[in-house]
């Protein structure tokens, strides 16, 4: 018998390490403490905490919006110092540029591409979001689901290695967040990018993520890392999954004694 | 529209200005004044003007001052008022200033005119400019300021900076307020031609209604400047309105869509 080999570790690419985050309004307000945190290439993280927990402000440093009071973040072991094209931040929808058209929006980050090449590219991730038939659309003529999709096409249009999405789907209604949620597992299967996806949403975060990461009260640290061992597409009654969704529950609640 | 909606869109100011004009004519003739013109009489000296030449002259001449000192307002106060809104420092430094400014009377400014340019075009235009310049200014300003913090950032995380950023993102954000501005001054510096040409030079719209009264106390031909001059800012501000029904700027627009 030939063994199969074991596939090799994957490697990290973003490495966080020590960081602070003190906001200074009339008092101090300390937001993050002494956070460590690796994230393997082509992995799926969810950082779960909610609303003012400090989350957010974790993503904007990541992404280099933000520059941290101490510590240091690391991308393909170099460290971030600012906002980066290879590295793109989805928004909610409200990211959208309102005076582009769908396909001015998709291409907004092609401009040094010949324009066949540009053209190729905006009509495959018009496809891969299924906004076919909207390509000439302005985001005024578009539902949030759909302007969402706008969001994520336009960033996966420049070949980021990493996705940051700061709770991307909590304005739309329940029935659009679960096929976003689909429709994101599929993209991100198919285009292999690491994603750091911002939820307060339990549920959300066990149904996509690798590792959930839970976040205590501010100022916020790592409270536990919770491995998701399930394989997609993943079944929201099966036992294993309603354990771990209720151990994060719990893990939750003492955090934040709901 | 429905038929009957688009006939009585159409039917209905017809017939109030038929009520105003029959008001209008029933009392000129109920008080038996030989001063104030009749409709009819209007009408004849509007043909009077035409059949001289001066309707086309004065109102190309009219137009012409509009232009050239609205064209400099708009070429000076949009990248002033950009430039101010991109550096807050500047704009605070500038604000009061402006401020103190905005609130004059253009025509307080006549007698400065004068002074500087003398009986000339370049006093009425100089006016026109001052008039124009602030609601311009103002509304760049105010434009550029209140471009969402996300859409900056977005558009860094492209790899935008400096002027490119400016170019493709800032602008377009801040151009739904600049029209608005725009459109406001278009407004004023048609008011302010008409006083500008009643001090400061010797033809166009304004010098007609003042030379009519003066030279012979022709009120046809006051009455008849004063109705052009109605139409052509009706005109001015209906074709600056279809500026802002173009689609890249009209989600800025979403009250006023009627």
């Amino acid at each position: 018998m030939i063994p199969v080999p074991e596939p090799a570790p994957r490697r990290t690419k973003v490495e966080i390490r020590g960081l602070q985050m003190t906001f200074r309004a009339e008092n101090e307000v300390r937001v993050l403490e002494n956070m460590d945190l690796d994230v393997r290439e082509g992995e799926f993280v969810c950082i779960l905490g909610p609303s003012g927990c400090g989350k957010s402000t974790l993503l904007n440093i990541v992404a280099g919006f933000l520059a941290p009071t101490a510590g240091t973040v690391k991308i393909d072991s170099e460290e971030v110092h600012g906002p980066d094209a290879r590295r793109i931040f989805v928004f909610q929808e409200r990211g959208v540029f309102p005076w582009l058209t769908v396909e001015g929006n998709i291409g907004f980050g092609l401009g040094c591409l010949p324009r066949a090449e540009r053209e190729r590219r905006i009509a495959h991730y018009v496809g891969l979001v299924g906004l076919q038939g909207f390509e000439k659309a302005y985001p005024q003529e578009l539902s949030g689901g759909m302007k969402q999709r706008v969001e994520v096409a336009r960033a996966l249009a420049v070949d980021p290695d990493v996705l940051y999405l700061d709770e991307p789907f909590g304005a739309l209604d329940s029935i659009t967040r679960l096929v976003m949620r689909g429709e994101l597992l599929r993209i991100w299967r198919a285009e292999q990018k690491t994603i750091l996806f911002v939820t307060h949403d339990i549920e959300e975060s066990v149904q996509l993520a690798d590792r959930v990461v839970v976040m205590s009260a501010r100022p916020a640290h790592i409270r536990r890392i919770v491995e998701i061992d399930l394989p997609h597409p993943r079944d929201l009654s099966s036992r294993r999954y309603l354990e771990l969704r209720d151990g994060i529950f719990e893990e939750i609640g003492l955090a934040h004694r709901i | 529209m429905t038929g009957r909606r688009r006939l009585e869109a159409i039917l209905l100011p017809a017939l109030a200005a038929a009520a105003l004009i029959a008001l209008w004519h029933s009392a000129v003739k109920a008080t038996g004044t030989n001063v104030f013109p009749s409709p009819a009489a209007v009408a004849r000296g509007v043909a009077e003007l035409a059949r001289k030449g001066l309707l086309v002259r004065y109102t190309r001449d009219s137009l012409l001052r509009v232009a050239a000192g609205y064209g400099a307002a708009l070429a000076i106060g949009i990248p002033a008022g950009i430039f101010l809104g991109w550096r807050p420092a500047a704009a605070r430094a500038a604000n009061p200033v402006i401020q103190l400014l905005r609130p004059i009377s253009p025509l307080a400014w006549i007698p400065v005119a004068i002074v500087l340019f003398g009986i000339s075009d370049m006093s009425a235009i100089f006016l026109i400019f001052l008039a124009s310049l602030f609601p311009i200014l103002v509304a760049a300003m105010n434009g550029v300021r209140g471009v969402p913090a996300m859409y900056r950032d977005a558009g860094r995380n492209f790899g935008l900076s400096g002027g490119a950023l400016l170019s493709r993102v800032i602008f377009p954000a801040a151009l739904p307020e600049i029209l608005a501005g725009l459109r406001i001054a278009l407004g004023i510096a048609w008011i302010v031609v008409v006083a500008a040409e009643m001090i400061a030079v010797n033809s166009g719209l304004g010098y007609l209604v003042i030379d009519s009264r003066n030279a012979g106390k022709r009120y046809d031909l006051v009455v008849a400047a004063m109705l052009l001059i109605g139409v052509i800012g009706l005109i001015l501000n209906l074709l600056i309105q279809r500026v802002s029904r173009l689609r890249a700027v009209q989600w800025g627009f979403r009250e006023e869509s009627a």
